[in-house]
């Protein structure tokens, strides 16, 4: 395949156009609530127009390339844009339109206090977000990776209760405390080591190993790598992210289900790949040792799962687990593998994003936060539930749902590697999600509301807007089943790149 | 012109003073005007001498025309350009805001306060511009008496702070003195260049390294290394704020420049490193400074003193830049110098005109402080994250240089220190942070915030300083390879 | 008696060092604020009286030539006279010196307005009764 490099501008547009509006939507403040929502909306839209402009060239198998500055020899802060790039943002700014209108009818109808605050930072976690995707060196994305922490932590801080504070204190605590501690420190590592930050196909320890680099240094670095990426939610790093669901649902939606865990594997995807390459860690064996651990936390957390009685917990555990599916995936380093991980970027956003528009819609509509409450819910808010029965399928990975694809692939992936457990790690917490998640459908549509005191429940859905957003997404969970080709394009252009350069 | 530079920089602040003084009982508004038009053209001497230094080499000025070793010889290098260009510009932004907190401190004694505030930048420009041993120590202390005399004028609590700071300041200047004469003992000069070609034949000698051990311990005491600092937090607590955040800012980062000429310039690299471990003492000192210093800060609930704390952990990061002995760490030490004294200035700025219209310094009462005072916090949040080290602030680059240097040289501990006092000053600065945006939520809210920022003369050096701390790190890679990378000693 | 010889042979250093030790002492160790500031003068002086003994040689006298310019008939013969540079050193120390005790005795005279004591432990105590 034939990479040309082409230097644009347009990355980093994408990434200023949210910044741009986060400024606008201060200056606009309270005074107009409609001029400052349609910012969100504007920048959203045309953050999307700007990156899909960019879809035709990757898929053509070039690279866009834009340096901002030169900072220091090996330090550039330098965008470049490829498949796996691409993928993501592609994903995170088309479901950053949805959310937008979806925020707008859940502040709205819950009349929440510092709206203009909420959107601004939202506004400057989604430029973040698409400069962690698009960064073309270790040094950017850091740069960018602590943004979001800080830019999200007023959003999980929102309600300002003691509560909200002592989770967003948490959250801040694990995400910044661990990329400074070790996230920084491996960094530094590698760049003493390898001289240059640069993602490169074939990984950049490839080509130093024995040179002075001892294997050891290398796992310890790895490690290190592994244990500072905290947003990917691995255990025993994930309590952050339960911690994290006193945000507002929208921010848990986009945020804690797309662009803040996302970011997490994503960065993990591009460590392993990009940063290590699949030969190198085939050869030292810590692929393998990965995947048990991604394995671990699969099980675990969905086991966890089972006994959250509060619907956001669950949907985080649920996301904590979900997440090990994609750094399983790159960890078994096999084609199929990496394709199913990529995919399942994508996948899962969807089908997340739904279940938690559905729980926020819940919220807004009745003030019901647990599962046990939920009994005879689905008479009463029926596209809701609908759209939650989707999202949860696809979750559960049954076809004709998005999820189903993903899970093909990892199981390919895992029999490619000849991992025999791995399968058995993937069908058993197929069970499990089917456990955690099909009881609340079960509930919600055949068991009888227990204060029924009128018989006939009439229809109380949340908001139209944000019925249609979450409609939208859990269709588009279904629409990537039969259509996926897009996305399927790009992941398997990522997988070409690093296994076939090899 | 250009070839006077090195002394009119010097012989401008220190007229200025005295003008000040006589002008100021005349007509006292002429004091402000003053002192900012000489400072202004310092700022300008500073930048064209570091351009004809970086363009042209050294400059060397002769005073009253005696050749060194006899005479003085004031020598402009790379690195005291550069640091020439930090004080002067600092001590410009500091004078534009003092106007209206010296207003209020002290309105009869503007001329007066002006008059010491001038002669401090004299003497820290001196002891930059000197390239005489002796000099360097008359000039050490016509900063630190100005100094004395300008802590002294602020709070309740100032008077005793200035006092122990003389006791100290005092013990050290004379060791450093002491420093110097053993080695006008062992070589019969003054001069550092020439006391760097003359002193390797000696490195044996009991009497050189007395020298350099008591110059060591002089120059510590005044920059606040780890454990001489006592004097600090009281010192930098108690002045007056336009005081301390100049003080803060310059006179620490001049002390670590002293250092460096006496490490690297008067004596070889080597010397510190081989022929006495100076070195690795220095690096375990400044491990301590590094947690110490953050430890301290973490208990602390008045800002500046909390602030005060963090310079003395800044400080040991300094040394240890400077300790492990390599390219990345040394220049990591001197990129320090700069994001530091910018970051402590934006700090400090901040925090005075939290005091001014507040009155209060205690974090406690800075809840909900963001809807007051926007532009100063925001300001203070950039601070404050630099320091932490996030980037893209400048924070962040220095500390980048100071970990590859300990990581090169294999010194791992070194390494781990700076990343956990980062992450202490992070714990330090989201406890306020948390308080300044969100206020407490127990606290009754009655007392609806309303919009009351500092006036457009202390928020425009502050915007200044945050807009330096913000942009500094991305030319971190220009500053380097035009300046610092010539400040390195040749040997690393 | 060697030990004799090595502290005879160079008492000046030993003065001084005595001396310094005795400052150093009073600027540490005392209570009373306005014993530190004599003890920061003896420390002061001490140092300047190394420095001048330094300059001093057996047999030598003060360093004024006493002929002028242009009628060098004499070879100068630099044994003959004391080194003039750390006198001239001093004068500017002891300039240093009594500016700085001017200073401390300034705040010394502002300290005691405010607390009506000089013994350090008396103004600790009133500090401490003030932050309750």
């Amino acid at each position: 395949m034939e990479t040309a490099v082409i230097y644009s501008i347009k990355p980093l547009l994408a990434i200023s156009v949210s910044l741009i509006a986060g400024l606008l939507i201060f200056l606009t403040g309270e005074r107009s609530r409609n001029l400052r929502e349609s910012w969100t909306i504007l920048a959203s839209v045309i953050k999307f127009t700007i990156i899909a402009s960019m879809v035709p060239s990757i898929l053509a198998g070039n690279v866009i390339e834009y340096t901002i500055i030169s900072i220091a020899p090996g330090m550039l802060l330098q965008f470049r844009v490829d498949a796996l790039g691409i993928f993501f943002a592609i994903t995170a700014s088309f479901l950053w339109i949805i959310t937008s209108f979806y925020s707008i009818g859940y502040v709205r109808a819950m009349k929440e206090h510092a709206q203009t605050r909420y959107f601004i930072c939202f506004a400057i976690a989604l430029s973040a977000t698409i400069g962690v995707a698009f960064s073309a060196n270790l040094f950017t994305t850091f740069l960018f990776y602590e943004i979001i922490t800080l830019s999200t932590y007023p959003l999980v801080a929102h309600k300002e209760t003691p509560e909200a504070m002592k989770g967003a204190r948490k959250y801040v605590t694990y995400l910044l405390g661990t990329s400074i501690a070790f996230q920084l420190f491996a960094i530094f590592l590698t760049y003493s080591a390898a001289g240059t930050l640069d993602y490169s196909y074939a990984g950049i320890f490839n080509s130093v190993r024995g040179n002075g680099v001892s294997d050891t240094f290398l796992i310890v670095t790895f490690i290190l790598f592994m244990a500072g990426i905290t947003k990917a939610g691995m255990m025993p790093f994930h309590s952050w992210l339960p911690a994290a669901m006193v945000a507002p649902t929208p921010v848990s939606a986009l945020l804690h289900a797309v662009a803040v865990v996302k970011t997490g594997v994503f960065v993990v995807v591009k460590v392993v790949l990009h940063i290590f390459g699949i030969n190198l860690l085939s050869q030292l064996g810590l692929g393998t040792a990965l995947a048990y651990f991604a394995s671990f936390t699969i099980i675990v957390a969905s086991t966890i799962a089972l006994r959250q009685d509060n619907l956001k917990a669950r949907l985080a555990y649920s996301t904590v687990s979900q997440l090990s599916y994609i750094i399983l995936g790159v960890a078994l380093l096999t084609p199929s593998g990496i394709t199913g991980s990529v995919m399942h970027i994508v996948l899962h956003a969807f089908g997340k994003i739904s279940l938690f528009f559905a729980a926020g819609a819940i919220y807004v509509a009745t003030h019901k936060t647990k599962v046990s409450e939920l009994d005879g819910i689905g008479k009463q808010m029926p596209f809701t539930m609908a759209a939650f029965t989707l999202g949860a399928i696809s979750m559960i990975g049954l076809p004709p749902l998005g999820g189903f694809l993903s899970k093909w692939f990892l199981g390919i992936g895992a029999i490619e590697a000849g991992q025999i457990p791995i399968i058995i790690v993937i069908a058993t917490s197929t069970i499990l999600n089917a456990c955690y998640f099909l009881p609340i459908i079960y509930r919600a549509f055949f068991k009888e509301a227990a204060d029924s005191t009128d018989k006939t429940p009439s229809i109380k859905e949340a908001p139209p807007l944000m019925v249609g957003a979450l409609v939208l997404t859990a269709s588009g969970a279904v629409a990537l089943f039969f259509k996926p080709s897009l996305f399927l394009d790009l992941a398997r252009m990522v997988t070409a790149s690093v296994t076939g350069v090899n | 012109m250009i070839q006077h530079a090195p002394v009119l920089i010097i012989i401008l602040p220190l007229m200025a003073s005295l003008i000040n003084l006589i002008i100021g009982m005349w007509r006292k508004r002429l004091c402000y005007p003053l002192t900012v038009a000489a400072l202004s053209a310092c700022v300008l001497l500073s930048f064209a001498m570091l351009n004809t230094v970086i363009d042209h080499g050294n400059i060397t000025y002769r005073l009253g025309g005696w050749a060194p070793p006899w005479g003085i010889a004031y020598l402009i290098d790379h690195l005291n350009a550069f640091m020439l260009v930090i004080v002067s510009f600092i001590s410009l932004v500091v004078a534009v805001y003092s106007r209206v907190s010296i207003e209020k401190d002290m309105p009869k004694k503007i001329n007066q306060f002006y008059t010491l505030f001038l002669l401090l930048v004299t003497g820290l420009l001196g002891i930059l511009a000197t390239g005489d041993a002796f000099n360097l120590f008359v000039f050490l202390e016509i900063s630190s008496l100005a100094g004395y005399a300008l802590i002294a004028v602020g709070d309740d609590r100032a008077p005793l702070a200035s006092f122990n700071y003389v006791i100290m300041g005092t013990i050290g200047a004379c060791f450093y003195l002491l420093g110097v004469g053993y080695l006008y003992i062992a070589t019969g000069s003054l001069n550092m260049a020439d006391l760097s070609g003359l002193l390797p034949d000696l490195y044996g000698s009991k009497v050189v390294i007395g020298a350099f051990a008591f110059m060591m311990v002089g120059v510590a005491i005044k920059m606040a290394f780890f454990p001489l600092h006592k004097w600090l937090p009281d010192a930098y607590t108690h002045a007056p704020s336009a005081v301390s955040a100049f003080v803060a800012s310059a006179m620490t980062k001049v002390g670590a420049y002293v250092m460096i000429r006496i490490m690297f310039t008067v004596f070889k690299p080597y010397f510190s490193i081989e022929v006495i471990p100076a070195s690795a003492i220095l690096g375990w000192l400044a491990v301590a400074a590094m947690l110490f210093g953050c430890i301290r800060a973490l208990a602390q609930t008045d800002v500046k003193r909390m602030l005060s704390y963090i310079i003395i952990a800044e400080v040991g990061y300094i040394v240890m830049g400077l300790s492990v002995g390599n390219r990345m760490g040394f220049q990591g030490a001197v990129l320090h110098i700069l994001n530091d004294a910018f970051m402590m200035a934006c700090l400090f700025l901040a925090a005075g005109a939290i005091e001014y219209k507040t009155g209060t310094r205690n974090v406690h009462n800075f809840s909900n402080l963001y809807k007051k005072m926007p532009v100063t916090i925001i300001a203070f949040t950039v601070g404050g994250l630099s320091i932490v080290g996030i980037p893209p602030t400048c924070g962040f680059f220095s500390k980048w240089y100071l970990v590859l240097g300990a990581i090169e040289s294999q010194q791992w501990v070194f390494a781990a220190t700076l990343l956990i006092s980062s992450l202490l000053t992070a714990v330090i600065f989201f406890k306020i942070l948390v308080r300044i945006y969100f206020g407490n939520s127990n606290e009754n809210e009655s007392s609806n915030p309303v919009f009351n920022e500092a006036p457009l003369s202390m928020l425009f050096p502050i915007c200044i300083m945050a807009a330096g701390v913000l942009t500094l790190g991305f030319f971190s890679g220009k500053i380097i390879s035009s300046v610092i990378q010539f400040t390195v000693p040749g040997s690393f | 008696m060697e030990i004799m010889d090595f502290i005879i042979s160079k008492y000046n250093y030993w003065m001084y060092i005595i001396l310094m030790m005795i400052g150093f002492y009073a600027m540490i160790a005392k209570n009373n604020l306005v014993k530190k500031v004599i003890g920061m003068n003896i420390f002061q002086t001490a140092i300047i009286l190394f420095f001048v003994s330094t300059a001093s040689k057996k047999g030598a006298t003060i360093p004024i030539i006493q002929h002028g310019h242009g009628e060098a008939a004499d070879i100068i013969n630099t044994a003959q006279y004391m080194n003039p540079l750390p006198h001239v050193l001093m004068l500017t120390a002891i300039v240093v010196m009594v500016s700085t005790f001017g200073v401390a005795i300034a705040l010394l005279i502002m300290l005691y307005k405010k607390y009506n004591t000089l013994e350090e432990d008396e103004i600790l105590e009133i500090l401490r009764t003030e932050d309750g």
